[in-house]
């Protein structure tokens, strides 16, 4: 099978004539994706002989990075426009999913108790619905005591990935959100309070009673904080667990999206988590150094095969095989 | 008492012998130093003057698309790529002002006690316990502010002031507000920010008053209060005001400690207890995410021009009001 990747075979001969080991590479972007990247770069070097030297600097900076050619590869949160892709002679594939949790500090209210939907948390950041016990929130959880106490969203206050994520969700399911607000990687909030990073929407959320905030799955994972259900779009309450994010993934039409720029928001299916984003690389279609692309691909060919089970221990979704062989073709492309 | 102030000053002066003409031949090494001590002088101001240009060349785009209304739109939208200056000029401002109010009756206190009342042994520990304080990471008192000082503050102060001065018409500033990240939080965390600024500069400058003019006033019968007010203080006020100075545009320019504490929220709200926006934690914030060439970018420069101009303002402010003082 490898064989048939020119790329792949270029990139290996060119390894065995210089009769070099290691490969650095480097990369940056997305700090969503950090943690994965690392841990898969840890993982590789051994077999694949590649280093990645990958920064965290932001999706939009790791976008410049790539379009300047300081990096190898650039990391995005969000997808690049067609457009955008060709003008600056990109190509992009999915690397990884994640989610996005609601977390909650409500007196009285455990984990995974309270069950709310999309335009409600829309309602919610517009300022429409400013108090817990509004009846609004009554009617979706009969039988759980909602104390009289004021909602206090928190936001991210940085520009981030996962605003965008969860602002795209707002838009696709609040028309009144679409219009007022709109999805971008920071926004104009009309109501709430901005905290920098993930770590301090999660700090303000546990520091207010009454606070409701956005953050990472993998995050709210690992810091046990009290999440919450999710009306999915086919209209039952799901949990945020890693099989209802993998069902989110398989919903989705990717042979449909151009750059597999695939929105992952309220995807069919009952059982599908409606906030699940995929995170994305970006690769110069005419690179200067054809290895480096091609260590490039050998990293992520080797997350692809090998990569799965790190990234369910950080709480990511590993691409669907189908995406994963899709991806794989796409690669094909490089450098013709 | 202005007046042998002003001519015991320069006592050494006046008795020193008439300085020998100079000889016109100088060393290399003299050519050296005074080229390099030069181009040190110039270097700061070419310096200064290239971070100037380059700020308000880079915001140039966003002057030209929003003109003088940059300065009075409260909008901040990236979506719809509106964006206006005034909440964040206002934040930056208030919460300066706010920390100014509470920093220097403290740090006077501090001074005060440090030159005048405090055991001698104990000078030299607190005085170095203050100057240590002043090398606290801003990082430090950021997320101490958030996890320590802003709850604290919602549970107490916040309630006390809301409920008392708050219910006070026309007094909306105190009225209670959701959230423990507030203006009034940055305030009290840039405060403790600052004192040991200002307090380390006053204890330095009141030490340099000579001990006879104290002396004088003590044998006049005056108490520690007095000789402080009429003799210390005229003595100093110019490094005085320096060093207020100095802690206000530390105040202007903090950006990690109040991006922790201030809620970032572009909202021009009338309770000081509801969350704002500074222009320094604003372009820390957005910047790293602002596409290359995008309005977004350029008006976060512009702010950055702007914060420039408002450290100029103040500092020109406290000249002239240094001058008319010294004059008068």
């Amino acid at each position: 099978m490898k064989s048939t990747r020119p790329v792949f075979a270029a990139a290996l001969a060119m390894l065995g004539t210089a009769g070099a080991h290691a490969q650095a590479i480097t990369g940056a972007g997305s700090t969503f994706a950090q943690p994965i990247y690392q841990a898969w770069a840890d993982a590789s070097k051994a077999t694949t002989g590649v280093t990645l030297n990958y920064n965290g600097v932001g999706s939009g900076a790791g976008q410049k990075f790539v379009t300047q050619r300081t990096v190898d590869f650039g990391a995005s949160d969000a997808p690049m426009s067609p457009e955008k892709l060709a003008s600056a002679k990109l190509m992009q594939f999915p690397a990884v999913m994640g989610a996005v949790d609601i977390a909650v500090n409500v007196p009285g209210i455990a984990d995974g108790r309270l069950k709310l939907t999309g335009k409600l948390l829309a309602d919610i950041y517009l300022g429409n619905v400013t108090a817990w016990n509004d009846p609004a929130i009554a009617k979706l959880n009969p039988g759980v005591k909602l104390p009289s106490l004021p909602i206090a969203p928190v936001y991210r206050a940085d520009g981030s990935g996962t605003t965008f994520v969860f602002t795209s969700y707002l838009s696709k399911v609040s028309p009144d959100f679409k219009g007022k607000v709109g999805a971008a990687t920071a926004v104009s909030w009309p109501a709430g309070t901005g905290a920098k990073g993930t770590a301090g929407v999660a700090g303000a959320v546990r520091n207010t009673p009454g606070g409701l905030g956005y953050v990472e799955s993998a995050y709210a994972t690992q810091n046990h904080l009290t999440t919450t259900q999710l009306q999915s779009h086919d209209g039952k309450f799901v949990h945020p667990t890693l099989a209802s994010f993998a069902a989110a993934a398989s919903g989705a039409d990717w042979t449909g999206a151009k750059n597999f720029a695939v929105d992952l928001n309220d995807q069919p299916g009952v059982a599908s988590w409606p906030i699940v984003s995929a995170t994305f690389v970006l690769l110069p279609t005419n690179p200067s150094d054809p290895a480096k692309s091609g260590a490039v691909l050998k990293f992520f060919d080797w997350a692809f095969t090998n990569g799965d089970a790190t990234a369910k221990q950080l709480q990511y979704v590993a691409l669907p095989a189908s995406v994963k062989s899709q991806v794989r073709a796409s690669w094909k492309t490089l450098g013709k | 008492m202005d007046v042998t102030a002003s001519q015991a000053l320069h006592p050494a002066e006046a008795s020193l012998p008439p300085v020998p003409a100079r000889t016109p031949s100088r060393g290399v090494g003299d050519r050296i130093f005074a080229l390099a001590a030069h181009s040190a002088g110039y270097f700061v101001l070419i310096l200064l003057g290239s971070i100037i240009v380059l700020l308000f060349w880079g915001g140039l785009p966003a002057f030209r698309a929003f003109g003088p209304g940059f300065l009075a739109s409260a909008a901040w939208n990236p979506v719809t790529e509106r964006f206006g200056a005034l909440v964040s000029v206002y934040g930056t401002i208030v919460s300066s002002v706010l920390a100014l109010m509470m920093a220097v009756p403290l740090a006077f206190g501090v001074a005060f006690f440090l030159t005048e009342l405090a055991p001698g042994w104990m000078r030299r520990p607190v005085g170095t316990a203050i100057e240590l304080l002043a090398a606290v990471p801003s990082i430090i008192y950021g997320m101490w502010g958030f996890f320590v000082l802003a709850p604290a503050i919602g549970h107490t102060i916040k309630p006390f002031l809301s409920s008392t001065l708050g219910q006070v018409p026309g007094l909306a500033v105190f009225r209670a507000a959701p959230g423990d990240a507030s203006i009034f939080t940055a305030s009290v965390v840039l405060a403790i920010m600052i004192i040991p600024f200002i307090a380390a500069t006053m204890r330095d400058v009141f030490l340099t008053v000579p001990v006879i003019f104290k002396e004088s006033a003590f044998g006049l019968g005056c108490t520690s209060w007095e000789v402080m007010r009429s003799i210390v203080l005229p003595y100093t006020r110019a490094s005085v005001v320096g060093g207020i100075m100095l802690g206000l545009g530390r105040a202007l320019g903090e950006t990690m400690a109040v991006t922790f504490v201030i809620g970032n929220t572009n909202r021009i709200s009338p309770s000081l207890f509801a969350p704002g926006n500074t222009i320094a934690s604003l372009v820390a914030l957005e910047f790293p995410e602002a596409e290359g060439g995008s309005l977004q970018l350029s008006s976060l420069l512009a702010l950055g021009f702007l914060l420039f101009v408002i450290s100029f303002v103040v500092l020109a402010i406290s000249r002239t009001l240094l001058v008319q003082r010294v004059r008068h």
